[in-house]
């Protein structure tokens, strides 16, 4: 098997966002099928990072870093839903 | 930078002067990939040169391998800092695919089966700097490294190297692939070490 | 115990080693103190970086073995024989020196002591380290929730917190945990049955039925953990229910 799950993600998802990906729930703007981010098929090693969906393989996440800058590209996911700590 | 780790070498690698910046030399063949693998039988395999009016030349795979072709030995260099020196490969010469091509267009964006693209200038392409390559080694190319049959450009970071190409559009306007719409370098000379855009 | 959910960015902190125990042959627990760590989660891993005086740096994940306590945590790393990184862990690494490290990483493949449902553990080889911190979790919260392990391993040598394992085996109906080991290569002597690979009997008969609905937690290899989903989810149980970690080819 060549891919990894989304939990692969968390570390460089981590240092752009301020909440954990891994268990949002993403809906794929391919084909339409929502899940939590920790399920994606997770593309380690390539010049950068790629998350597929599990149904239909299409692109949902891209990653690159380098030193100083990270590129993110989130059209592969139309909706995604993150749970936050409740306002106090 | 990170931390200095005591006591970690890492990976067997090199320096040499033959080397762009930043790289290091290995010897095995890293097998990188942005998704599934795909498994192309050639049965079905097609290459297709699309011009910029629309014009198409394409071959299937008997019609391919019936082209002339060169054995020839090249350094490879992939952005993520590892160098493969004095690689053997088969292939058919960009220039041979674009003989009979007419065009005036500047810019080309290979692509491949499963989805990947990869822009350069159409003049990287031609010179004797590019090949459709079938053979590896001595052997078959296998689906991993971009069988049955990949694009070879070894004067560019290997990222522009599309494996498992299946055609080549030619265009006026220069049009941005997989990775240099997300922070690559558009054009990726590795001696220039243009990794990233604005490098 | 420590927010999941706690706001902020991840930077990469530098721990250094408080002790170090081998656990099989080929496996070494590595205790590290943390200054600033946020507390995590069981089932939460760590990206640990390494880098050599070159500046070459190979980066890899692993799962927190220990449950949350201050700045404490401790990693399980298997040694792969032609591993970049575990070697370095399992083998170079002493108490003393400092190991760079990014986390708590991860919400969704975490066990949450507030959730009642019975929790089914499958761990496939090392996949047992972060079903390892949900145990620990239940023990440090008094969780009487009820735990059944299935584990899958190549021989009895290479059970990974045997000891342990049976300490908690015997502490009885509720503080306990129920453990089921299926033996792939070697089964012990005296135990009922040669060796096997995992199937529908151990996770049904040693696991739990569909209608109870258990958490199912599954870790290990790719291949292990896709069959493991399969039998379940063909056995009736909601794939909703079922969450996976795999421990991919590239590690090492």
């Amino acid at each position: 098997m060549e891919y990894l799950d989304g939990n692969a993600l968390g570390g460089a998802l981590g240092e752009v966002f301020a909440v954990d990906v891994t268990a949002a729930v993403g809906q794929c703007a391919s084909c339409g099928t929502s899940g939590a981010i920790g399920q994606a098929r997770v593309y380690p090693d390539a010049p950068g990072l790629i998350a597929r969906c599990p149904t239909c393989s299409e692109v949902l996440i891209r990653l690159v870093r380098d030193a100083n800058r990270a590129w993110l590209d989130l059209r592969g996911i139309s909706c995604l839903q993150l749970a936050l700590p409740a306002d106090r | 930078m990170g931390i200095v780790s005591p006591g970690f070498a890492g990976r067997r690698r090199s320096g040499s002067e033959n080397l762009p910046p930043g790289q290091y030399l290995v010897t095995d063949f890293p097998v990188l990939s942005a998704g599934p693998t795909p498994r192309v039988d050639t049965r079905k395999w097609e290459l297709r040169i699309r011009t910029e009016t629309g014009q198409e030349h394409s071959w299937d795979w008997d019609s391919f391998l019936r082209l002339p072709s060169e054995d020839i030995t090249v350094d490879i260099h992939c952005v993520t800092k590892w160098s493969k020196f004095g690689t053997g490969w088969r292939g058919v010469s960009v220039d041979t695919l674009l003989a009979g091509v007419e065009t005036a267009a500047e810019f080309a964006l290979a692509r491949s089966y499963g989805g990947y693209t990869t822009n350069l200038p159409l003049q990287d392409l031609l010179g004797g700097q590019a090949w459709v390559a079938y053979r590896f080694d001595g052997k078959d190319l296998v689906p991993e490294h971009g069988g049955p049959a990949r694009l070879l450009v070894p004067h560019l970071y290997f990222w522009k190297s599309a494996k498992w190409v299946n055609g080549i559009d030619l265009m006026e306007s220069d049009q941005q692939g997989f990775w240099e719409s997300l922070g690559y370098h558009n054009y990726g000379d590795p001696w220039r070490e243009q990794r990233y855009w604005g490098d | 115990m420590a927010r999941a959910a706690v706001l902020g960015r991840l930077n990469w902190l530098v721990g250094t080693v408080t002790a170090v125990r081998d656990e099989t042959a080929t496996a070494r627990t590595i205790v590290l103190d943390v200054p600033g760590w946020p507390g995590h989660a069981p089932g939460q891993h760590v990206d640990v970086r390494l880098t050599a005086p070159d500046g070459y740096s190979a980066q890899r994940s692993y799962s927190i073995a220990s449950a949350s306590a201050g700045s404490r945590l401790e990693l399980t790393v298997q040694r792969l024989e032609d591993g970049e990184v575990s070697p370095y862990l399992a083998q170079t690494l002493e108490v003393g020196y400092p190991l760079e490290l990014r986390g708590p990483i991860g919400g969704w493949f975490v066990w949450d002591p507030a959730d009642p449902a019975p929790v089914l553990l499958v761990a496939g080889g090392s996949g047992i380290v972060p079903l390892m911190a949900m145990i620990r979790a239940r023990a440090a919260a008094d969780s009487k929730v009820p735990f059944r392990l299935v584990y899958s391993v190549r021989s009895p040598d290479t059970v990974i917190y045997s000891g342990e394992l049976l300490a908690r085996e015997q502490a009885g109906e509720s503080d306990g945990v129920s453990v089921t080991y299926v033996y792939t290569r070697t089964a012990p002597p005296g135990s009922d049955g040669p060796a096997r690979r995992i199937g529908p009997a151990a996770l049904t008969a040693d696991g739990w039925l569909p209608k109870q609905a258990p958490a199912v937690f599954g870790c290990g290899p790719t291949g292990y953990v896709e069959a493991v989903a399969g039998i379940l989810t063909r056995a009736g149980h909601d794939p909703g229910l079922i969450k996976t970690e795999r421990f991919g080819p590239t590690g090492g």
